[in-house]
């Protein structure tokens, strides 16, 4: 297969675009999508002051990389979970990135913060840790941003995870999820900050090839409680499709975006008030997060730094 | 040819014969959209042939949680 710009060996075949490109012309073609994305969706200006909450994984890695190459200088933030040795990796891949590129870098470490990793959480808790990783993760990052004066979080979401999570709704009819779900979530109160996925029309294999022809050296391994998650089977079926026709999970999110989105979203945005304990904002007396970590911290009482 | 797959634990199979990317993903009951084949340095496209003597690695491009 030859690249359709220059007649080179093709690297990478764009199946849904009906062409293959070389690796130069691939990366041009990547960073230029993300460019296009950013602008369209109006998700930030180089006036802003960019968080990239990086997990060391190639999502995150990778919009880190591209913002860079883009213009833009933004703030890494990772978070340690506490889960083994796969958290202590991919801090280290994190971290060896940052370094490399001279790039700030947060790291917010939830064992010392708050008093438990994910698998103590989760043990706390009765519950699978997926649950309470993903809300204190999106606590975490809101509460940094926050803190350190941020006006635009981005994350590494791509379009598989956007085609898995609107499956997902879409089967069980999550109203308030599927109204909620936008590639820009703007700030409906002061202590909340702007949220972005610059990745979100950009396939997995095509994030997975981009990490690989810039050589980013990210964590491979999966999270181990990942394993049987249901958002694999989504993406697993969504690629099965797609297979058999091109741009199917293009035009699953690009569809719902366009056509449904704007009905959903008519009165959609709840009234939001400040958590009695944090003061971070809810939509009941007591946010989520400090609900369930007080939860935790009654069944298993450590002393946190933070709270 | 030696074939390495991270899908995404480590695991290694022994392919006989000559054969083209696209065909050894179907053999191995691996998806075309959530999989790069890797040869030395190069990102191999569906059409390229592969030889016995070839080592390759087949990456997933999957991940997720429930978070």
């Amino acid at each position: 297969m030859k690249c359709k710009q220059c007649g080179q060996k093709a690297a990478v075949e764009l199946r849904r675009h009906n062409t293959a490109l070389c690796a130069p012309h691939y990366l041009a073609f990547f960073e230029r999508q993300v460019e296009r994305a950013i602008a369209r969706w109006r998700m930030f200006s180089p006036t802003d002051r960019i968080l990239v909450a990086v997990s060391g994984g190639k999502d995150s890695l990778t919009l880190w990389e591209v913002l860079l190459r883009l213009g833009y200088r933004p703030t890494g933030l990772h978070i340690h979970l506490g889960i083994g040795p796969y958290s202590d990796l991919s801090l280290a891949k994190t971290e060896a990135f940052a370094r490399e590129r001279d790039l700030p870098l947060l790291v917010v470490r939830l064992e010392e913060t708050y008093g438990l990793g994910v698998p103590q959480l989760a043990q706390a808790l009765r519950r699978v840790p997926c649950s309470g990783c993903g809300l204190s993760k999106r606590y975490i990052i809101n509460r940094v941003a926050v803190e350190q004066g941020f006006t635009v979080v981005a994350t590494g979401h791509n379009l598989d995870d956007e085609a898995a999570t609107l499956l997902g709704n879409l089967l069980h009819w999550q109203m308030d999820a599927l109204a909620r779900q936008n590639p820009v979530l703007e700030a409906t109160h002061p202590r909340l900050v702007k949220r972005v996925k610059p990745l979100f029309l950009m396939t997995e294999k095509e994030t997975v090839s981009y990490a690989l022809l810039r050589r980013i050296d990210y964590i491979p391994d999966e999270c181990p409680y990942a394993e049987g998650a249901r958002s694999l089977l989504y993406k697993d079926a969504l690629n099965t499709i797609e297979a058999e026709s091109p741009g199917a999970k293009h035009h699953l999110v690009a569809g719902f975006l366009e056509r449904l989105h704007p009905l959903l979203s008519e009165g959609a945005s709840p009234a939001l008030q400040e958590c009695e304990r944090c003061g971070y904002p809810t939509t009941s007396a007591v946010c989520a997060f400090c609900r369930m970590w007080d939860q935790a911290l009654q069944r298993i009482p450590v002393t946190p730094a933070h709270r | 040819m030696r074939v390495i797959i991270r899908n995404p634990r480590r695991r290694e199979v022994e392919v006989q014969g000559r054969r083209r990317v696209g065909d050894l993903l179907r053999e191995l009951g691996l998806n075309p959209e959530s999989h790069v084949v890797i040869r030395g340095e190069d990102l191999l496209t569906s059409d390229e042939w592969l030889q016995d003597t070839d080592t390759v690695e087949i990456v997933s491009a999957i991940s997720g949680g429930r978070g």
